[in-house]
């Protein structure tokens, strides 16, 4: 007799700019899809617990922490075909690193998943790019894991995975449970239903979880509990005096290759110099 | 205060040349953050016949190598390679590790860090040494638009992780000599819990892009897929990798790989140009050592202008044609 696949999908939400979700005809960004998005990599997370789901049947529990906000995040992944979302939220979580992140949603996982199976999370976040909270979370809950994978087949508790790790393309198993971090290489996932974003939002109930709910000391979470201090942040400028070159493309063209036939012909390792007369 | 080994250790990433460069770019900016602590530089090994790699980063900058050779690390092994370095690090406690920002190295250094509660920074652009003898690491940060200088002011090691190709690396010299700390492998580790069944090198692309001495690189602004790819005409007249920004990417005008960036690949290229980008500081991260740089945009105060040493106000597209044109008279035979 088997049970049910406990599966669970970490998600965060992210600036819709980071990703630029421009138009390509019009070239602008599609502000009106305004604020927050789940980020790319947890989608690709999603799906693929979409399709664990499909074929072998699974019930799949969606976590993320943020502020009240992050609730849409959840509440889209419902509608793709989440079974469950639960917002960690807490303003003492606030300023986290992802050493405090890590052990935050390890927690909330023990706390609201105990007996999952499989731990799914994007392999980064476009706003940040650290991608350090899926690896610290497999230290945190002490499980086998495996980041950066493109593929996954289950055979019973047996896991298998590909990936490409610096060059190679891998092959690896490893037995339930365990986490998983997942590119955005294969499988595009699916689009939101209308009728289910619509029934999400007004019919599921969000589960929410406080510092309190995880007994987890606040010296822990948030700021307090991230070692990394950020000392300053600062706009980068870099300025050159540089040589502006305008006009016509055709003249340009020629501009640069006469001024900088040297610079240009030498890196090409081309003669690049003009010996013809032109009209 | 513990007492901890005045040194700086760099993981030694070997499994391929790419991993191989990074490794010594690391040894070579270990090199002069150690001036300032009065520190010594440490690489550490692991695998199974690695003397090739342990000589290699002595003739780079190291003073010392730890090795652990052993048939069984013939493979990067996740849990295998974190639970050695804990074990190193909990005996002689560095000051800091840096850890090349490779795909193992992005999963091995959060596991070591989260291991011994310490803080880690990702894709590093700089690092330094402050007036209290700690590491300012420089990182892209709240979605790679600012800098931030981050600091891990009470846990040891300090760790960091820089992509390849942010340091240039220093010529090696192989008269230099190190000491070699050879370490036996424990018998005690704990079972590996994933299993590698199969690893291939990929076929894909032998040429480069981070070795190139001519890249051209493509934004938003060359106008749809089908313009884009006249770069790759262009690319071919001029022996250059191509490389691509991230909407650019995402619209599927390129293949992810030649994604040039924060997220990406880092170049380092004798000349860049760069078509239509208007410079978000994600991509120009990873193009901070070019040195010389040629940006096509019809917006003369985009940031990417502003970095070049020649500034062409034009339709990207536009030029990316002439530039063909031009070519082809020029170059004979």
């Amino acid at each position: 007799m088997t049970t049910m696949l406990k599966l669970v999908t970490c998600i965060k939400q992210v600036p819709m700019v980071s990703e630029l979700p421009w138009d390509p005809r019009t070239g602008r960004l599609k502000r009106n899809l305004a604020g927050g998005m789940i980020n790319p990599a947890c989608r690709h997370a999603l799906e693929a617990a979409l399709i664990l789901k499909n074929t072998h049947g699974a019930e799949i529990t969606v976590i993320t922490m943020g502020a009240d906000i992050a609730e849409e995040v959840l509440r889209e992944a419902l509608a793709m075909g989440a079974d469950r979302g639960i917002l960690v939220s807490d303003p003492k979580m606030a300023g986290a690193d992802t050493l405090a992140t890590s052990l935050v949603l390890s927690k909330a996982i023990k706390k609201a998943c105990a007996d999952f199976d499989l731990i799914l999370c994007g392999c980064h976040t476009s706003d940040s790019e650290t991608a350090q909270v899926g690896p610290q979370m497999i230290e945190e809950l002490d499980i086998p894991g495996v980041t950066y994978a493109d593929q996954l087949d289950l055979n019973g508790r047996l896991l298998s995975l590909q990936r490409l790790s610096d060059n190679f393309i891998e092959t690896l198993e490893m037995e339930l449970p365990g986490l998983v971090t997942i590119t955005t290489q294969k499988q595009a996932p699916r689009y939101v239903p209308l009728a289910g974003l619509q029934d999400a939002f007004s019919q599921t109930d969000i589960d929410r979880l406080s510092l309190a709910d995880l007994d987890l000391d606040s010296e822990l979470a948030g700021a307090k509990g991230s070692p990394t201090k950020i000392l300053k942040v600062y706009s980068p400028t870099a300025t050159k005096d540089n040589t502006v070159l305008k006009g016509s493309a055709r003249k340009i063209a020629q501009q640069l290759f006469d001024q900088f036939d040297d610079k240009i012909g030498g890196a090409i390792g081309k003669d690049i110099k003009n010996y013809q007369e032109r009209p | 205060m513990k007492d901890s080994r005045n040194e700086i250790w760099v993981f030694g990433d070997y499994r391929n040349y790419f991993q191989n460069r990074v490794t010594l770019q690391l040894l070579s900016r270990a090199t002069e953050l150690a001036k300032d602590l009065k520190a010594s530089v440490c690489a550490v090994v692991f695998g199974h016949d690695v003397d090739e790699w342990v000589n290699e980063y002595i003739a780079h900058g190291a003073d010392r190598v730890l090795v652990i050779d052993h048939p069984d690390l013939k493979c990067y092994k996740i849990e295998t390679y974190v639970n050695l370095m804990i074990r190193l690090l909990g005996e002689q406690r560095p000051e800091v590790l840096l850890v090349g920002a490779t795909n193992f190295g992005r999963d091995f250094a959060p596991r070591v860090a989260k291991r011994l509660k310490t803080g880690l920074s990702a894709d590093c652009i700089d690092l330094n040494i402050n007036e209290e003898g700690l590491l300012v690491q420089t990182a892209p940060s709240f979605g790679g638009n600012i800098l931030a200088q981050i600091i891990t002011p009470k846990y040891k090691p300090q760790m960091a992780t820089v992509r390849p190709g942010t340091f240039q690396e220093i010529p090696h010299d192989y008269e230099r000599t190190g000491e070699i700390i050879r370490i036996p492998m424990p018998t005690d580790l704990p079972r590996e819990r994933v299993n590698l069944i199969r690893s291939e090198r990929s076929p894909q692309r032998i040429q480069r892009i981070e070795d190139a001495k001519v890249v051209i690189c493509g934004g938003r602004g060359m106008g749809s897929k089908k313009k884009f790819k006249k770069l790759t005409e262009l690319g071919k007249l001029m022996n250059a990798e191509i490389g691509a920004t991230r909407p650019v990417v995402y619209a599927n005008w390129i293949e992810p790989e030649a994604l040039i960036g924060q997220a990406g690949k880092h170049i380092q290229p004798k000349v860049l140009f760069a078509f239509g980008i208007s410079g978000a500081i994600q991509h120009t991260a990873a193009i901070n050592n070019a040195e010389f740089i040629i940006a096509i945009n019809k917006n003369p105060n985009a940031p990417m202008m502003a970095m070049a040493d020649i500034a062409i106000v034009a339709d990207a597209n536009q030029v990316c044609l002439a530039m063909i044109k031009e070519l082809k008279i020029r170059i004979r035979g």
